[in-house]
């Protein structure tokens, strides 16, 4: 089993990167996670493990990212500052480098009272950059929190992400600037959907030296309806999607609209190949991992670079 | 000030229900700002609780009484002549209040009748607001008078995070977010270089490192 980071070697030698995210199930089936991998495999570089997403209990990201390790995927570890303080999260890195997970995304987490324990105590002890910060120090120092050594540095490949939607927009470069600062190897960004709003925040981005200094990869995801494209619009915090997108879902019968959600996926990801700036794509099929196949070979990004045996 | 709610009558009468002779005792200091626990609020509950009991003909005693301060041993110190003929004091007081009655009088029940809630600000008449957590190390400088701590949903402090669309939080609209404030106010003093470094983790030690904390000033005992 490699123990390298295909993600990284991807982007490193300089080819356009796709992942895809895997949602673990609200169960304790590891054969729902197996069957997901075994639609990815092959399809992407790397697959994305959310954790406890929308603060929904589900079985944890750490656990089936070692699942999809022994299906041979390369997965990459999503963490929440929500749910964990700096002991628990510092902890949880170095067992993941241990099971060989090589990918970590250090994200800030969906606020709990939008999930299913409304009751529950948010920690956010650390916030994300924070965290990245925290990650990078024990890779490359052996540093833990507080200045202890640690005995063996953990392996990974860091990962943040960016909304390039959200507000205020000159504070958004700022922010992705400090997220490289912190040590972000790469950037995920949230869906877009909005082209024109994505390239004016790419190229400040890249006027302040910032995609020369991180991998950026453009987050998608595929609509399934209408009514998906709306209830995104107006209850996803940070979620731009125009109306011509909504339009044109609209604009053909309910049984061809995962088609044309496919459509405007696959066109998207032709665009942003084109984008100086933009290293990789990564698709979000919500609980639609069937669909990821047919994008990546409609974007023509199949086949994958083989898989680093090294 | 300290604020704080009052519990449901229907919760209060459940807690007093074993007693026959009660005492509400009010609190002129924090709660009586926030019209919770002060003088009037301590004669509305008496009086309610009085007429429920008369409801369900129930023979009990309730009076009613406000100190300066609960939480203030020289203030609580006046029951001395009053608490004899009670079996129970339903103090209208903060939890620090509540505890210091109960720690000057072990022999008695004290019963809390507020959810205290946070510490705040009046914003309008009626209306509350937390703006301070009591972390025990004031970053307020570094945010322009602005606490994300006790202000952002997440505490975040390299913030704002992808939820923040028109100055407004993800977890509620009637939030505003705290970092469209913090960068509102330094940008007004020219002070936005302030947040392009790395803010670092919370030393949270000042505030529960130690367990329950306390402040001794040797300089203010005599």
């Amino acid at each position: 089993m490699s123990h390298e980071s295909q993600l990284k070697n991807v982007l490193v030698q300089g080819k356009f990167s796709v992942t895809a995210e895997c949602g673990p199930p609200k169960g304790a089936d590891p054969e729902v996670i197996l069957k997901k991998a075994q639609l990815l495999k092959g399809m992407v570089d790397a697959v994305n493990v959310t954790d406890n997403q929308t603060a929904i209990v589900r079985m944890s990201s750490l656990a089936a990212c070692a699942l999809l390790k022994t299906a041979g995927l390369d997965p990459v570890l999503q963490m929440v500052v929500r749910d964990r303080n700096r002991i628990s999260l510092q902890s949880d890195i170095l067992g993941a480098s241990a099971l060989g997970i090589r990918n970590v995304l250090c994200l800030s987490g969906d606020h709990q009272i939008f999930g299913n324990q409304p009751q529950a105590l948010g920690v956010f002890d650390l916030d994300s950059i924070q965290f990245v910060q925290v990650v990078k120090g024990m890779r490359d120092d052996g540093v833990i929190t507080g200045g202890d050594s640690l005995d063996h540095k953990p392996d990974m490949f860091i990962g943040a992400a960016a909304n390039p939607f959200a507000d205020p927009l000159g504070f958004r470069i700022v922010r992705l600037a400090k997220k490289i600062k912190a040590g972000a190897d790469f950037i995920q960004t949230q869906c877009i959907y909005n082209l024109n709003r994505f390239e004016t925040w790419l190229s400040m981005a890249a006027d302040k030296g910032l995609t020369e200094k991180t991998y950026i990869l453009g987050g998608v995801t595929p609509l399934k309806s209408a009514g998906m494209a709306k209830y995104m619009k107006n209850k996803v915090a940070g979620m731009d999607i125009p109306d011509d997108v909504i339009k044109r879902m609209e604009g053909v019968p309910k049984d061809k609209q995962r088609e044309e959600g496919i459509n405007i996926c696959v066109e998207t990801i032709s665009r942003l190949k084109e984008l100086k700036g933009v290293s990789g794509v990564h698709i979000m099929a919500i609980e639609w991992e069937e669909a990821v196949g047919e994008i990546v070979k409609r974007a023509g990004l199949y086949p994958r670079p083989a898989l680093d045996r090294a | 000030m300290i604020t704080g709610e009052q519990k449901p009558v229907e919760e209060i009468r459940k807690m007093i229900a074993p007693y026959k002779r009660i005492l509400v005792l009010g609190c002129g200091s924090c709660v009586a700002e926030c019209a919770s626990g002060g003088e009037k609020e301590t004669a509305m509950l008496a009086s309610a609780l009085r007429m429920a009991a008369r409801m369900n003909a129930e023979d009990v005693v309730i009076e009613e009484m406000t100190l300066d301060r609960q939480c203030v041993m020289e203030f609580v110190i006046q029951l001395d002549k009053a608490i004899d003929p009670y079996d129970a004091v339903l103090s209208l007081g903060c939890g620090a209040g509540v505890q210091a009655v109960a720690d000057m009088y072990p022999e008695v029940p004290i019963i809390p009748g507020l959810n205290t809630e946070f510490l705040g600000e009046t914003k309008a008449q009626g209306v509350w607001a937390e703006t301070c957590l009591g972390c025990g190390d004031c970053m307020l400088y570094d945010f322009g008078g602005i606490c994300p701590l006790a202000r952002c949903s997440k505490q975040i402090l390299n913030g704002p995070c992808g939820g923040s669309v028109d100055g407004k939080c993800e977890v509620n609209p009637d939030i505003p977010c705290a970092w469209q404030l913090i960068i509102d106010r330094l940008d007004k003093f020219g002070a936005l270089d302030r947040l392009e470094e790395i803010y670092p983790p919370k030393d949270w030690s000042t505030k529960q490192g130690g367990g329950p904390r306390k402040i001794i000033r040797e300089d203010q005992q005599k």
